[in-house]
């Protein structure tokens, strides 16, 4: 089965939780949704993985603007990681992979194989 | 063409020429070439022995590679200058000749080490770069003891140094006291105390005749007959020389006692060759520091630059240190060798303070001063120095301890425009003043603007000082805003919230701010709601404004799983809780450990651990420690009149009264107490927000003490209280300062930073001078009588318990959090570099 092109389904929009985060578990490990409802995107999906703290925690940071681009705050060290395309706004160079993300008849679908960036993040077994 | 620049020596002095230059007119006429005889380029020497603890040739480094690229420089590391032909103008290196139309040395200088037979064999070392220092690093693998010989400035640095390794440090003078060029007997021997306290050992009087290989360690050193010190390493640190061979080979004119000879600009007795920090000799001087170094290569620049009247012209010598935590300053005539001029000395041996003063013979100014153990009246008293300022009424008053009177401290409006603040970078408050008036609006400006603070760092507070009291002075309104998104300080968002009846964030946001909010602000306004309103954290419009600490009410460790905290009021427990905590412990394989603040614990729950965990606990009796939360985390007790023999008070009951009283109230940043039952003080109450002592006739009450990064003894606030008068008292404190503070700031900031200080605030709680009073104990009485325990409420709810999924979609743990066993308990396993990558590429 290719995941080439396909939307999964991750979970219910019950499940996200207004102007901040959740994870959820997919093929390519733990991702992060951000649902920010009175935004005209809504829903925002990023790696869970904070390359910097090196840990699965992205989904728990803060949840705000900087200079109006929305971001999350890592809960680790507080860096911020752009919402809409995973860079990191502190460190040059550091990205985390961006996803895109609908909703559609209440669920909410990811498609992992438009991931934004190289750097997907897989869990080390 | 343009004509070629040649600068030999990229160290400290060699690069800040590089910096001065860079830019200016004349620069554009040259190629500039540099040669380094050292591998990596041009670093802080100053803060060499931070390398020790941890900081990398990049932490130190001025400047990266490729800030000489952006200039152009042509920059030869590791490459050393063998010979100079005048006649032909060429330098010579062993890898070519470089022809130069101008030529800087700036060599700076290598460490003496006297010529005593057996000096040259294997661990016999010196510290001046960063090689040296990885060389004492690996001769101090595995060995135990260590010897720097000489007892000057660099020598107590390379003694820490070597403590720093682990092993035991020694420091062998010649002299007969310590640092003998700054200090004096009575001086250096408080010096030799107080580091002896530390545990370094110093042998005055020694001269060292051969080195010899030792018994019980690789060598030892003999001083005398029957008299030796056997060590395995020995740092050499007597002293230091000009590098001044090269200029020596091509017959520049050399001092006596060496020293490259130079005029007011720094030119050599070629007109080709220039000569400029620790190589050069001015006026029969070498300066062994940078900030003359600095000048000497700002002046040089400005020559090249076609600027006549820029000339070197000495530099003031006076230091402060920290040596082997001790502090240490010399301010100019520290000897007393002016004629005339008198001492004024304070020495107080059981607490290992010295304060010399040297003053003029007609008592109106300071020549200079010596002081040891305390330098808090450096900054003073050097710029009487500096700036001849007349001295107060009673001289004696700059130098005496405070308490009985205050210690008159020069304010900053005080210091006229030529005072010196940054010796360094030769910054005068005139410079200052400049640079704000041509738009420089806050202390970052200023730095940037002037290069103040950049160097050793020891002018920090006289330049906040200095650039808050001009901003005020112009009228500028120093900008506090907490963030984007709020043009207010926390303060003013206090006061917004109660006058506006704000009970949510969104509409603060909506009525004074703008955009989504941010990681500084959210926090911060949902404290100030809470301190109002005090609704539970995970109602829908609170959650998002929660750290994840305060959303999962546990603490997030390096792994992202979480510890647990159930409050143990007072650090009284019962053998049954005790085992109920040891029974989770094992049943969720938690690591378990006493804290600091007398309570336990538990490391290591996932999120879908924590409600399994807190089910368990809350039903044995227990409830949430607000480990996570800034508010009031433990009161500590000691054990008080119920069985201590000499406790005057029930200080366990005390304790845990007020842990229960104030328990989740929301503050600006955590609250901790502590109560003892006697004046011996073993729950350390006077390092607490507030402090609980007892007396024979009641408590006496102590606050904004504090532990932590910068410890902060407690100031007495009320004595001999009845209970109530002390809970009185502390509900107005507390509630006053969660009004009044900044964001972040505990009550030790909190009250150096407010107007009136310590009296003030006084005034405030025990006089009621605002009229307040009543309102601050209304609202406390609000926040204790709406207490719940948040986790006691999140379990009573479906909908928040929602939230304690690692995934939701799926039942599985965090397959990155992994254990290693340790001490028969477990940690997270350190995952290596390769693993971080393998985590983000797949
Ligand atoms: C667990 C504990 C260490 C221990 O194993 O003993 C601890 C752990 C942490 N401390 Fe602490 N401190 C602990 C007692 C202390 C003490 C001792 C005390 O309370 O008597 C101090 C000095 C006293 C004081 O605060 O004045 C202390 C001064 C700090 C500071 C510096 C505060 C300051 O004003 O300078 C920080 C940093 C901060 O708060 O910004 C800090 C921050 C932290 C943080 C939050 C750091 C972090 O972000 O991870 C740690 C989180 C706790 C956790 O994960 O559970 N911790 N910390 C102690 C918990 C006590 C408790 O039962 O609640
Ligand atoms: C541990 C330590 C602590 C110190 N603490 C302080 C302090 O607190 N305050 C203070 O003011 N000062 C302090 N100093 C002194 C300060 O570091 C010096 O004053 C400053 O570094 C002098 O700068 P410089 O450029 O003249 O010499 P250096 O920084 O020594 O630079 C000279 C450079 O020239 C190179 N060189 C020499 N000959 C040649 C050649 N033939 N070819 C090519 N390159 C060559 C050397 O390798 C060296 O890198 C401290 C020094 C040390 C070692
Ligand atoms: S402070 Fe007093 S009462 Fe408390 S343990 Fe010490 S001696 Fe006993
Ligand atoms: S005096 Fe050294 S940085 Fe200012």
């Amino acid at each position: 089965m290719s995941k080439q092109t396909q939307w999964i389904t991750v979970c219910n929009q019950q499940d996200l939780v207004a102007d901040t985060g959740i994870a959820v578990w997919t093929e390519d490990g733990p991702v992060a949704l951000f649902y920010l409802p009175d935004t005209e995107q809504q829903i925002f999906a990023l790696s869970h993985y904070d390359p910097l703290g090196g840990a699965n925690v992205l989904a728990r940071g803060i949840v705000g603007d900087i200079a109006g681009e929305p971001v999350v705050a890592s809960p680790l060290y507080k860096q911020h990681f752009s919402l809409l395309d995973g860079r990191c706004l502190e460190e040059d160079g550091v990205t985390v992979a961006s996803y895109p993300v609908r909703l559609k008849d209440g669920l909410v679908e990811l498609n992992l194989s438009q991931s934004q960036s190289q750097s997907q993040q897989t869990a080390v077994a | 063409m343009s004509k070629q620049l040649i600068v030999i020596g990229n160290g400290m002095v060699g690069h800040h020429f590089l910096e001065q230059f860079a830019g200016t007119p004349a620069a554009a006429q040259y190629q500039v070439m540099v040669f380094g005889e050292e591998a990596l380029c041009a670093y802080d020497r100053v803060h060499l022995s931070e390398y020790f603890d941890g900081s990398t040739h990049e932490d130190l480094s001025l400047a990266p590679l490729t800030w000489y690229q952006e200039q152009g420089i042509d920059l030869h590391l590791g490459e050393c200058v063998t010979g100079i032909d005048r006649d032909k103008q060429v330098v010579s290196t062993d890898q070519g000749d470089y022809p130069y139309d101008a030529l800087v040395l700036a060599t700076g200088s290598y460490p003496f080490v006297p010529p005593i037979p057996g000096h040259e064999q294997e661990h016999c070392l010196v510290y001046r770069t960063l090689d040296d220092l990885d060389a004492i690093r690996s001769s101090a693998q595995g060995v135990k003891k260590g010897v720097v010989v000489g007892g000057g400035l660099l020598g107590l640095e390379a003694a820490n140094a070597i403590k720093q390794l682990g092993i035991e440090a020694h420091v062998v003078e010649f002299a007969p006291r310590l640092m003998p060029v700054q200090l004096d007997d009575e001086g250096g021997q408080v010096l030799k105390d107080k580091i002896e306290e530390i545990g370094v050992q110093v042998h005055t009087e020694k001269a060292t005749s051969a080195i010899v290989p030792g018994q019980e360690h690789r060598l030892r050193m003999e001083f005398g007959e029957e008299d030796f010190l056997e060590t395995d390493l020995i740092v050499f640190s007597a002293g230091i020389r000009p590098q001044d061979a090269l200029a020596r080979s091509c017959d520049l004119e050399i001092g006596d006692r060496g020293g490259i000879m130079v005029n007011n600009h720094c030119g050599t007795s070629d007109p080709a060759i220039f000569a400029i920090g620790e190589c050069a000799l001015w006026n029969q001087q070498i300066f062994g520091l940078v900030a003359p170094g600095y000048t000497m290569a700002k002046t040089l620049s400005s020559h090249l630059n076609g600027d006549t009247e820029a000339a070197f012209t000495g530099a003031d010598m006076s230091t402060k240190l920290k040596l082997l935590g001790v502090d240490v300053g010399s301010i100019g005539d520290a000897h007393c060798k002016t004629p005339g001029a008198r001492t004024v000395r304070f020495l107080d041996e059981s607490n290992g303070t010295y304060q010399k003063m040297v003053i003029s013979q007609d008592r109106k100014k300071v020549l200079g001063a010596v002081l040891v153990g305390d330098n808090s009246r450096y900054d003073t008293l050097l710029q009487y120095m500096l700036n001849g300022i007349d001295l107060p009424e009673n001289p004696q008053s700059l130098i005496l301890p405070a308490g009985d009177g205050e210690a008159p401290t020069l304010g900053a409006d005080a210091l006229p425009a030529t005072a010196t603040i940054c010796s360094c970078h030769n910054v005068t408050k005139g410079d200052i003043c400049c640079s704000i008036d041509a738009g420089a609006l806050d202390l970052g400006s200023v730095k940037a603007d002037t290069k103040a603070s950049s160097g050793c760092g020891g002018c920090t507070a006289l330049l906040k000082n200095v650039v808050e009291s001009e901003l005020e002075s112009r009228g500028v309104e120093v900008n506090k805003d907490i963030c984007e998104h709020f043009p207010h300080t926390r303060q003013e968002l206090v006061h917004l919230v109660q006058v506006g009846k704000i009970r949510t964030f969104k509409e603060l946001l909506e009525k004074h701010g703008k955009g989504r909010g941010c990681e500084i602000c959210k926090p911060a306004i949902g404290s100030i709601l809470a301190s109002f309103w005090n609704e539970h954290v995970h109602e829908p419009d609170h959650v998002p404004l929660q750290d994840t600490n305060d959303t999962f009410m546990a603490n997030m460790q390096k792994n992202g799983t979480y510890s647990i905290v159930p409050r143990i009021a007072g650090g009284e427990i019962t053998p049954e809780k005790l085992i109920v905590l040891g029974e989770v412990g094992k049943r969720y394989g938690l690591y378990t450990k006493i804290t600091g603040g007398q309570r336990v614990d538990l490391f290591g729950a996932t999120l879908n651990q924590l409600p399994l965990i807190w089910d368990e606990l809350l039903q044995a009796g227990f409830e949430t420690g607000h480990a996570y939360a800034k508010s009031l985390r433990t009161v500590k007790s000691c054990v008080g009149s119920t069985w201590c023999r000499y406790g005057v008070q029930d200080s366990v009951g005390m304790a845990i009264f007020l842990e229960n009283r104030y328990k989740g109230l929301r503050s600006p940043h955590k609250l901790k107490m502590g109560v003892s039952g006697c004046t011996r003080e073993c729950a350390e109450a006077q390092s607490k927000d507030v402090g609980v002592i007892a007396t024979e006739n009641g408590w006496n009450m102590y606050v904004s003490g504090n532990g932590g990064m910068r410890p902060r003894h407690a100031d007495l606030f009320a004595t001999d209280l009845d209970d109530q008068t002390l809970v009185k008292y502390i509900d107005r404190y507390l509630m006053f300062y969660v009004r009044t503070a900044d964001r972040l700031q505990r009550t030790s900031v909190w009250l150096e930073n407010l107007e009136g200080g310590l009296d003030y605030v006084k005034d405030v709680v025990i006089n009621d001078s605002l009229g307040l009073g009543e309102e601050l104990e209304a609202q406390m009485a609000h926040v204790v009588d709406t207490y719940q325990c948040e986790w006691q409420s999140a379990l009573a709810d479906p909908d928040k318990l929602r939230r304690f999924r690692e995934f939701v979609n799926d039942q599985r743990d965090d397959p990155l959090q992994q254990w290693v066993p340790e001490r028969g308990q477990k940690r997270p396993r350190e995952m290596t570099a390769k693993e971080k990558l393998i985590a983000v590429a797949s």
